[in-house]
């Protein structure tokens, strides 16, 4: 049996600590050398001038890529014709946004000339109400179930969630092949004795399938959100709610509701963003029918700049700016709620 | 030896860098079997032509609708493309005049589609048609014997077909009689059957006549009756196409309005389910046509190889080459000296050939005015505007004659917003 070695004689362990060392060579090289201009920035700019110069890459990308992208549209909502480069398109100043607001009406889109923007800015508006309020509610209701001592509860979460990581396009087909009229619903109805009926082409089938759609696809995304709230709600409170013997309505009401909140309006401004911004899920369902029931702002862009011929970007544009005024409101409510939160947590 | 590593990888870089100098990149979209015809004839070229890399990009139909016209704007695209927006798209298209080897041999062959895909006024050869198509009817003919009705002769007109189509519908118990594409070209045929000219004495659009509201109107009633299929004109907003034809390889109508290019998809989808003929245009009032078109082969003037390009499109249109394609894919050939030899399409099946013949004999009755269609700046711009509003009265969203006055009006607009 072989006898262990005294220490003095067992190998020396690797030092993992001088491998390390070795390897950060280059980074303490690089640093060394960075070390003199950043102290002499420093020294010439304050701190102030350091923050601004280690933001500068990031804001260079949101320059190119956002504001960019936003100027240009600016432009081009101010120009006419239908070629695609500026100095191709003539300046026709407002003449686009003129043309949408061309309205006897605002409320009956048929007596506007651009028509079809009425109808999407309504068909969006009622969309956001009833999607919005709905996702909600019923990740809510998910959020409050997932969030009891349940069987195969991470099987349930994971069953909800499920729908977030599919493609708005998969999501689209597959409920598009469940409602057309050979589809998989009309397949199941057909033995009880109901005719096959073409669900999709039903004005107000079209327009609910569209919410129940978008609802089944986002919502596991909300209720995460709101089931990390109600796990960060202390159980004490719940345990001293009890033992006072409050109703559990009273407990939803008066401890878990307004402790969810913060989280509750981050959801809100969140789905509304994403409300608004509908569009992939529903151009492969519905295509935006029957008829203009189911077109939403962003496929009027998308068919206005890239579609219909000839093409007008110009209008697109425009469209689109008036829609960025909308999401700028929603961005600043969303903001506002956070430093709120943020404010009554630091009291 | 290091050195001798970087100068190795440097040479392997600079043949790389040659070999992409001869690519030619081609943008090609396939409504049946044609694609993989296609990719065989470049695979035997680049056999044939060792220094030339021909790239065939497969795209879907939207892509070359939507995408490609933006691209082109951009100044970028393909080296080559297959397009039906022939005549729109034209200021984008390469001169192969001064390329190709013999131009003489271009116009004596595709000179009188040449107008369809050049920009007004100049004698450029810009490609050829891949094919020739022309809208018309298909009849399910195992569902009307089934029926016990005769179908319609030559001379039948849309009311007649619809009549007959209404029987066989109630006798067999599918959802709809007859079936159309989603499609402005598609219903531009009957309109003119009806009467209907589009074109103004200036050139530029023309408001709807009494001809177009004639079988417009008609065409909305029959959706609304349920006549006429409502679900393909109701599926989509603004001026998406939409096809029928599934609707009708499933044996769900038993008359479909569409073209010529549907004769190898069904051959291929409908095989021995049922027995299926096409049948012509219908007649309207004024004449019983169908709509030509096609799809054309187009050099793109921003390629960097035009060289190469007009190599392969020298190749392409050869009529040797021109007739197998034609006789593989079962497309109606453009080509004059192919057309004048015959074609012997590849099929064992009679359907196929009697229907090909059927589209063949059409031909004779194309009115002149259809024939313009293809060629004419703003026959696109009506086509949307037909197919929106359209789809819009069909749905219940407006009346038929909102729908002709909206049409109008979208249309003077949208020349106005042109700048033309």
């Amino acid at each position: 049996m072989a006898q262990p070695k005294p220490p003095s004689e067992r190998p020396a362990a690797p030092q993992r600590h001088d491998w390390l060392s070795v390897l950060l060579q280059p980074v303490h090289l690089v640093m060394g050398l960075a070390d003199y201009p950043l102290r002499y920035l420093q020294k010439k700019t304050g701190i102030g001038g350091m923050a601004a110069f280690f933001l500068a890459p990031n804001m260079l990308i949101f320059a190119i890529f956002v504001l960019l992208p936003l100027v240009i549209n600016l432009i081009y909502s101010v120009t006419g014709g239908s070629a695609l480069f500026l100095d191709e398109r003539s300046f026709v100043g407002a003449d686009q946004y003129r043309q949408i607001f061309d309205c006897t009406n605002y409320l009956d889109p048929m007596s506007c000339q651009e028509d079809a923007f009425w109808t999407a800015v309504g068909n969006t508006f009622w969309f956001v109400v009833l999607q919005v309020s709905l996702m909600i509610l019923v990740s809510l209701i998910t959020a409050l179930i997932l969030n009891r001592e349940l069987i195969g509860r991470s099987f349930w979460r994971a069953v909800f969630f499920f729908p977030v990581l599919l493609s708005p396009v998969v999501v689209g087909l597959i409920w598009r092949w469940i409602l057309q009229r050979q589809g998989l619903l009309n397949s199941m109805l057909y033995p009880l004795g109901f005719e096959p009926y073409t669900w999709l082409s039903d004005r107000t089938f079209a327009f609910a399938a569209v919410v129940g759609v978008s609802i089944w696809a986002h919502m596991g995304f909300y209720t995460l959100i709101l089931l990390a709230g109600l796990q960060a709600i202390p159980k004490d409170l719940y345990e001293a709610a009890e033992m006072d013997g409050t109703k559990p309505a009273r407990i939803f009401w008066r401890i878990t509701l307004p402790l969810l909140m913060p989280n509750l309006l981050v959801v809100i401004v969140l789905a509304l963003i994403k409300a608004v911004q509908v569009f992939d899920e529903v151009f492969v369902l519905t295509g935006g029918g029957p008829g203009t029931s189911t077109l939403f702002l962003t496929q009027y862009i998308y068919e206005t700049g890239f579609v219909s011929l000839p093409r007008n970007a110009g209008l697109a544009a425009a469209a689109s700016i008036l829609m960025g005024l909308v999401l700028v409101v929603l961005t600043l409510l969303q903001l506002g709620i956070a430093r709120k939160n943020e404010n009554k947590g630091k009291r | 030896m290091a050195l001798k590593s970087l100068l190795a990888a440097s040479a392997l870089a600079l043949m790389a860098t040659t070999a992409q100098a001869g690519d030619v990149r081609i943008m090609w979209y396939s409504d049946g079997i044609e694609g993989e015809v296609f990719q065989d004839l470049i695979n035997r070229f680049m056999k044939e032509n060792p220094g030339i890399n021909v790239i065939v990009d497969n795209v879907a139909y939207s892509v070359i609708k939507e995408q490609l016209p933006v691209q082109l704007e951009a100044g970028n695209g393909p080296d080559i493309a297959r397009v039906t927006a022939i005549k729109d798209l034209a200021k984008h298209w390469l001169d192969l005049r001064p390329l190709v080897a013999d131009a003489k041999y271009w116009d004596d062959n595709f000179g009188a589609n040449a107008d369809w895909m050049r920009p007004d006024g100049s004698n450029q050869i810009s490609g050829f048609m891949t094919q020739l198509t022309l809208t018309g009817g298909f009849a399910n003919k195992t569902l009307f014997e089934q029926a016990g009705i005769p179908l319609p002769g030559p001379k039948a007109t849309w009311d007649e077909w619809a009549a007959a189509a209404k029987k066989v519908a109630a006798s067999q118990q599918i959802p709809y009689p007859m079936a159309m594409d989603r499609s402005g070209h598609r219903i531009t045929g009957p309109n003119i059957s009806f009467g209907a000219n589009y074109i103004g004495k200036d050139g530029k659009p023309a408001p709807l006549d009494a001809g177009a509201k004639a079988f417009l109107g008609k065409f909305i009633d029959w959706a609304k009756d349920g006549s006429m299929s409502k679900d393909v004109w109701v599926s989509a907003a603004g001026q998406s196409y939409r096809a029928a034809a599934d609707d009708f390889i499933n044996g769900q109508v038993a008359y479909y309005y569409a073209g010529s290019w549907q004769v190898p998809n069904f051959a291929k989808k409908i095989g021995t389910n049922f027995d299926w003929v096409a049948t012509g245009s219908p007649c309207g009032p004024t004449a019983c046509t169908g709509l030509p078109g096609g799809a054309g082969l187009v050099a793109v003037k921003y390629t960097k190889n035009p060289k190469e390009v007009a190599k392969v499109m020298d190749y392409l249109a050869r009529k040797d080459i021109v007739k197998e394609f034609s006789e593989r894919t079962l497309f109606l050939p453009a080509h004059k000296g192919v057309i004048a030899e015959g074609v012997n399409f590849k099929s064992d099946s009679p359907l196929v050939k009697e229907a090909l013949n059927n589209f063949v004999n059409a031909t004779k009755t194309t009115s002149d005015l259809a024939l313009k269609m293809p060629g004419w700046r703003w026959s696109d711009t009506m086509y949307g505007a037909i197919v929106t509003r359209v789809g819009q009265a069909i749905a219940g969203e407006m009346s038929t004659t909102d729908a002709f006055a909206r049409i109008d009006s979208d249309v003077a607009e949208k020349v106005k917003a042109s700048g033309l």
